[in-house]
């Protein structure tokens, strides 16, 4: 684009150049002209009532002065010939005192001046008329000149643009390309200002990057407070009611009214642990898109999580047994990785009948590390599984159990922030098992 | 030589089938009618001669037909005629310079002719070979005692101081029958006025005009003139009685005569005429080896005084109807006092 219009322009160039040079040639060859003819009509008496010239020498050498130019001339007087070359062309006299023309005699290009003087002869009034041309040669070759040195301008002109637009082609995009290099390689929550040093003109765009990035940082700031908040606010009121709910159960007496309270405290249980999740679903969502890349000891987070878990595994009979798991490093969010981990165990130990053992094993294959978690329940059903990491879907054996059906699309959504996958199975004999799968 | 050379002199144009008049016709070796090259000059044979030898040394395949005519039947042979000569060379730099410029010359290019200096060249058509300053001829004899005058003014004032010894003895060009009495007189007259009164001193004198230069060195040979003015140092020079007289290139300034070929639009051959136009100018450029340029005076003159005469169309004012008229008139006024 740029190459087309400096060369558009050096065209333009060339051709004003051109046209103009050539105008002032040719002006100063009929000025030459002229000077010749008007010397010759100078010269010019009325010598006994005879026209008499006496030409001057200069009127035709000055025309040979710098190129050798064959030269022609003609004097008449009232239209007879009267001395040179008797069949010079002629130009019909305008109103101007001197005319040119561009014409052919012998055939050669010429160009002719011819001027006009009325005299006052003896016979009347005499009108005398005398023409002078000349070749070509040195016009020509002055145009010759003046093309080459107007092509070479010209050309120059297109060469100096070119390196000009491509020098400032080159600064201009330099910098936009350090700014998407240091844009693209920023970690996902560095939302640090830009400070990389841009043309002024670029200043507006990286403010406005920055100011992007303020409003970014504080806006997923306010969405992790407010989650924060928002579990605060609706966690402790219903700790409170489920309490409070378990002390009147123990002071009522009739049956219906107890019933009604364990409903009630079901009930509790069942809003509290959905609140629970979602807001889990919510922290996760933030988290994931804007993951943290931190170096994660996974058998120690494994062995970790099913530690915390015991309390709840023991009241239902359960046994959480951690296989001897090699040391295993990942990159991650710990605290998603965790919650990812503790809701696979969390499910288990809620679909796995008491009495029962859950095995968490740890391997690694294809690049990838896998944490299979195995209950002996009763599995999957085989036409639910893919259904399962859907938001709020539910297995039919999920009835009596508390649950908001959010677990594993949270760990699903955790997975996918990690570049990694879960997958649902069920074991060869009896349960199910659940394996997450990490990029190693 | 060993090549057959046969000059034959045939005076008259008589046997010719000629409407032009020629003085004189020489064959230089025998070829047939398309290895011969026809040059029609102004310059004797006997001038000529040793560059056409010598060209035919380096060129023995072909002939040379050498045609002399004066400047006016030259110009006459091609412009009217149009003869089909292959070379025309002329001392007459103004009717050269003509047929150049009426477009009835051919422009010759050749590695020879692009170093040759800008004064010998004309629009590719016309070229010099060779330059001859005029100047007095002054009868030792005649001006016994007097000091012999270096420049115009000098020689005017010998007139002038001695009437009497000069009256009748004085001699120049009747510049209205000789075509270079004419130029050198019309170039004299430009450079300086001096001429004018030189002029007027010689035609109270009672002078002899002449159509040529040859007679006038006879004449002063002879005693019959005690000085000739404006006569071709170059032919001078080659008179036997060196001794009867001194040749004076004026110091105020000399007039020099270029000697031009041109190759005629009638040439049947221009490719063998141009040819002869190198190898001529070879041996004239740049160090002047040619027979023709050997002119005692002209290494001798002081440079600056050398004027010569630039070929263009300045020299075509001379031969306009109205200006050859009032020049000759005005000549006539001084020179002719009755």
């Amino acid at each position: 684009m740029l190459l087309v219009s400096a060369a558009c322009i050096a065209i333009l160039l060339f051709v004003v150049v051109q046209s103009v040079a050539e105008q002032i040639a040719q002006e100063s060859q009929d000025n030459i002209l002229a000077a010749s003819a008007i010397s010759i009509l100078d010269s010019a008496r009325v010598v006994e009532g005879e026209i008499s010239i006496d030409l001057p020498y200069s009127s035709l050498s000055m025309l040979d002065s710098v190129t050798d130019e064959r030269a022609f001339y003609a004097i008449r007087l009232n239209d007879e010939f009267l001395s040179g070359y008797s069949d010079l062309p002629r130009i019909t006299p305008p109103s101007d005192v001197t005319a040119f023309q561009s014409t052919t005699y012998l055939d050669e290009d010429i160009r002719i001046a011819s001027t006009w003087r009325n005299f006052s002869a003896l016979d009347g009034q005499a009108y005398l008329e005398i023409s002078v041309a000349q070749t070509l040669t040195g016009l020509n070759q002055s145009i010759a000149r003046i093309s080459r040195i107007s092509l070479a301008v010209g050309f120059g002109f297109f060469l100096l643009s070119m390196v000009i637009a491509m020098v400032i082609a080159q600064t201009t995009i330099r910098p936009l390309h350090r700014l998407t290099g240091s844009v693209s390689r920023r970690g996902p929550s560095d939302l640090r200002p830009l400070a990389a040093p841009v043309p002024t003109e670029m200043a507006p765009l990286v403010l406005s990057l920055n100011s992007l990035m303020t409003r970014l940082q504080k806006s997923l700031s306010r969405s992790e407070d407010f989650i924060a908040e928002a579990a605060h606010r609706v966690r402790t009121p219903m700790a409170i009611v489920r309490t409070q709910a378990e002390v009147t159960l123990r002071r009522v007496e009739k049956e219906e009214n107890r019933q009604a309270l364990r409903e009630m405290i079901r009930a509790v249980d069942e809003s509290s642990r959905t609140a629970g999740q979602l807001l889990d679903h919510a922290m996760v969502s933030v988290r994931t898109d804007n993951l943290a890349r931190e170096s994660i000891q996974l058998d120690e987070l494994i062995v970790d999580v099913a530690n915390r878990l015991h309390p709840i595994s023991e009241l239902r009979d359960l046994e959480i047994v951690a296989k001897k798991m090699e040391r295993t490093k990942i990159q991650g969010d710990p605290i998603l990785v965790q919650n990812a981990i503790q809701n696979v165990l969390d499910n288990a130990i809620k679909y796995t009948d008491a009495d029962t053992e859950i095995t968490v094993q740890l391997d690694h294959s294809e690049g990838f590390v896998h944490i299979h978690v195995r209950d002996e329940g009763s599995g999957f059903d085989a036409t639910e599984i893919d259904r399962l990491l859907q938001r709020f879907e539910r297995g039919r054996n999920a009835d009596r159990i508390v649950g908001s059906g959010l677990g594993l699309t949270i760990v699903d959504d955790i997975m996918r922030a990690h570049r990694g996958h879960i997958t649902l199975t069920n074991n060869s004999g009896a349960g199910a098992c659940v394996t997450l799968s990490f990029p190693f | 030589m060993r090549h057959i050379i046969l000059p034959i002199l045939i005076s008259l144009s008589a046997s010719f089938a000629t409407a032009f008049e020629i003085e004189a016709r020489a064959d230089f070796g025998t070829q047939p009618e398309s290895e011969t090259i026809r040059i029609l000059s102004t310059a004797d044979i006997n001038y000529f001669t040793p560059v056409i030898e010598s060209f035919r040394a380096f060129r023995p395949d072909l002939a040379i037909e050498y045609t002399v005519a004066s400047s006016t039947e030259v110009m006459d042979a091609i412009v009217r005629e149009k003869q089909p000569f292959d070379i025309v060379i002329s001392s007459a730099m103004d009717l050269q310079t003509k047929l150049a410029n009426d477009g009835l010359a051919r422009e010759h290019i050749s590695p020879t002719t692009q170093n040759l200096p800008d004064w010998a060249v004309w629009n590719d058509m016309v070229y010099a070979f060779t330059q001859e300053p005029a100047g007095f001829v002054i009868s030792n004899a005649l001006f016994d005692g007097l000091p012999i005058p270096q420049n115009r003014q000098k020689l005017i004032t010998a007139l002038r101081q001695n009437p009497d010894r000069f009256k009748g003895r004085v001699g120049t060009y009747d510049i209205r029958k000789s075509g270079a009495g004419y130029l050198f007189a019309t170039q004299d007259a430009r450079v300086s006025d001096t001429y004018w009164r030189l002029t007027e001193v010689m035609g109270r004198l009672d002078p002899t005009l002449y159509c040529c230069a040859s007679e006038m060195i006879t004449d002063v040979v002879n005693g019959d003139l005690a000085v000739a003015y404006n006569v071709l140092a170059s032919y001078a020079e080659k008179s036997p009685h060196q001794d009867k007289f001194t040749i004076i290139l004026p110091s105020d300034f000399s007039i020099v005569m270029l000697r031009t070929m041109l190759i005629p639009e009638t040439s049947k051959k221009p490719v063998l005429a141009a040819n002869f136009l190198d190898f001529v100018l070879a041996q004239t450029y740049p160090s002047g080896v040619s027979p023709l340029l050997k002119t005692q005076s002209l290494e001798e003159a002081e440079q600056s005084t050398l004027y010569r005469i630039s070929m263009g169309p300045g020299l075509l004012v001379y031969l306009d109807y109205f200006k050859k008229k009032n020049f000759i008139a005005e000549w006539e006024n001084a020179i002719v006092q009755d």
